[in-house]
């Protein structure tokens, strides 16, 4: 199948061409190799899953997706050209979102507060005026308010935006860092174990959520997750990793019945 | 009424209008410490430094003049002219902020995760070197500093409080002036931090790098805001208390003074930072004015940290910083 040609899913959704390709990608730290060699693509309006084992290097690649690490080698293709080494901010400023696994939100501000600063990037009055709080900064506020309660309401999370974040339960947290996430209006999210630490009422309401965000806005989404009944029922395509390699990639119905993954992983660990 | 009793509300008005001071200077530690987690040691030499460019750049003085007259053998002090006191503090801010560009750029952009004691003995170095900066930039000589500032008894309150009481309460104008600009400083701080897109990336920024990083905020960019922030309200700070008491090298100790009323408003506490140098301001004065007299007096140089001690056992946080708790 030509990886370029846009086509439409069984259930109506539109999937485009390649957003993000990583290329040959190599991360080490020292002497260890946390990825050897990886290439995949992420495709526009697709559900992108990263699995595999414990220390597989999941997260290494998420990290370097968004900047956090640089590869030694191999190169990141972001909507057809090559990107140059970038700090994370500079990624985020790119329209690449993310959450953590282990949630990074600023637990001293309120839920709203949280959520406006995903949408920083889409300020542009400068510093004077903003000192000076002027017409068009207050205009720009109250338009950048309107984007975030829209994801306030879509992520049903209205009765908590007063509420400082670091009073809330795990669940709800996880749910504000991909509100704020959500806010900035990204070309590509990527979702770090959005499930970790879960009970399973938390874990439908959040692939209810990713599922949803995918449909509604045509988001381009990329998740690591360690549940693989999750992952097989939420994504279009599914790389997996073991080792720092990547042992499988293709729709969950190919990565299921690949042996190589049967036994790195799933037949191991499953049944 | 008797006298006794206005004397004691003069002292302590008094000590409110030198608390407002003391919370000036507060106020530049809060505005560090919040962002980055540094304690800033250098708040009162970039206090002392701001002031001494600002007399330097109205007076005409040429920086470095010693040293490249021992150099060069000239004899060139002043480039003669006078600048008013405005486009003075246009230009003192622009030094802060280059200032703040440097700092960040050659010292603490290089810090970045290391230990809060490390951050610290970084701020010491700067305290040092900027002091010393300024003797050879614009020399140690005490230098007047008049901005334009009324100074002197305010007459009105003088003559409308004798007519009241029949007693005159003696207030100077520079007090007055200096608790008005600091009323006006910390409200525009505090809106500025609450309500504009930089002040809630500065408090993202305080919170979480990580996740400020993944909001797309350059940590960089608001650091070197942040110690603009406080070159700023070093400025102010170094205008009041070097029209007050003339430019000198001593101003660098006011930053002492701002130690307890640190511990008592709390080290993360915009507020916490005024109410502590109000309550010390006035603490200090009133109790110079009632127990003074029976302890021999000079009180008011070891009230303040006494005060600060008994804080640092019962309430370590201070009055509105944030509750430590460990959770186990």
């Amino acid at each position: 199948m030509n990886d370029n040609e846009p086509y439409t899913t069984a259930d109506g959704r539109k999937i485009g061409g390649v957003l993000m390709e990583m290329k040959n990608i190599t991360l080490r730290f020292g002497g260890v190799k946390a990825i050897t060699d990886i290439s995949f693509n992420i495709r526009e309006g697709e559900i992108r899953a990263i699995i595999g084992p414990n220390g597989a290097g999941k997260s290494s690649m998420l990290n370097v997706i968004s900047g956090f690490y640089i590869p030694q080698e191999g190169e990141v293709w972001y909507k057809g050209a090559p990107r140059p080494q970038m700090k994370p901010y500079e990624v985020a400023q790119q329209g690449i979102a993310r959450t953590f696994q282990n949630i990074a939100l600023f637990e001293g501000m309120s839920v709203l507060d949280n959520v406006m600063t995903g949408r920083l990037n889409h300020m542009k009055t400068g510093i004077f005026a903003q000192a000076l709080w002027k017409g068009k900064a207050e205009k720009e506020e109250e338009a950048n308010r309107e984007q975030v309660e829209k994801v306030i309401d879509f992520l049903e999370i209205q009765h908590i935006r007063k509420t400082p974040v670091s009073r809330l339960p795990y669940g709800l947290k996880k749910r504000v860092e991909l509100a704020r996430a959500l806010a900035a209006e990204p070309s590509l999210l990527l979702l770090d174990e959005p499930m970790a630490g879960m009970n399973v009422e938390e874990k439908e309401d959040m692939s209810r959520f990713i599922l949803d965000v995918n449909d509604e806005f045509g988001t381009t989404i990329a998740l690591i997750e360690h549940d693989m009944g999750v992952v097989m029922d939420l994504s279009d395509r599914v790389v997996v990793m073991d080792y720092g390699k990547k042992i499988g990639d293709g729709t969950p119905d190919e990565v299921r019945s690949n042996q190589d993954v049967i036994d790195a992983y799933l037949g191991v660990a499953h049944d | 009424m008797p006298e006794q009793f206005y004397w004691g509300l003069e002292a302590a008005l008094n000590g409110l209008m030198t608390g407002v001071l003391y919370a000036l200077v507060a106020l530049g530690f809060v505005l560090i410490y919040k962002a980055s987690g540094i304690f800033n040691y250098a708040q009162g030499v970039m206090a002392l430094f701001a002031a001494l460019t600002l007399v330097g750049i109205m007076q005409g003085q040429v920086p470095f003049a010693h040293l490249i007259n021992a150099i060069f053998g000239t004899d060139v002090h002043h480039f003669g002219w006078h600048l008013p006191a405005l486009a003075g503090i246009i230009l003192t801010l622009g030094v802060m902020i280059l200032f703040a560009w440097i700092v960040q750029k050659l010292i603490f952009k290089h810090l970045v995760g290391q230990e809060p004691i490390i951050l610290f003995m970084a701020t010491i170095g700067l305290a040092y070197f900027l002091e010393g900066f300024g003797d050879i930039m614009w020399g140690s000589d005490i230098k007047a500093l008049d901005v334009g500032l009324p100074q002197g008894i305010n007459s009105w309150l003088d003559e409308t409080t004798f007519n009241a009481f029949n007693y005159g309460f003696f207030i100077d104008n520079l007090d007055v002036v200096a608790t008005v600009i600091a009323a006006i400083l910390v409200a525009a701080l505090v809106v500025f931090s609450q309500y504009s897109k930089q002040g809630r990336a500065m408090r993202a920024v305080a919170d979480d790098h990580q996740a400020a990083l993944s909001v797309g905020i350059n940590l960089n960019f608001i650091w070197v805001l942040v110690w603009s922030l406080a070159g700023f309200v070093a400025l102010v700070a170094g205008v009041m208390w070097g029209t007050k008491s003339g430019v000198q090298f001593s101003l660098s100790l006011i930053a002492l003074k701002a130690l307890p009323v640190l511990m008592l408003g709390g080290f993360t506490s915009i507020p916490g930072a005024i109410v502590g140098g109000l309550i010390i301001g006035v603490g200090e004065k009133l109790f110079e004015f009632l127990i003074g007299p029976m302890v021999g007096g000079a009180t008011e140089n070891w009230f303040a940290y006494v005060l600060a001690l008994i804080f640092l056992v019962f309430r370590p946080q201070g009055l509105f910083g944030e509750k430590i708790i460990e959770r186990v």
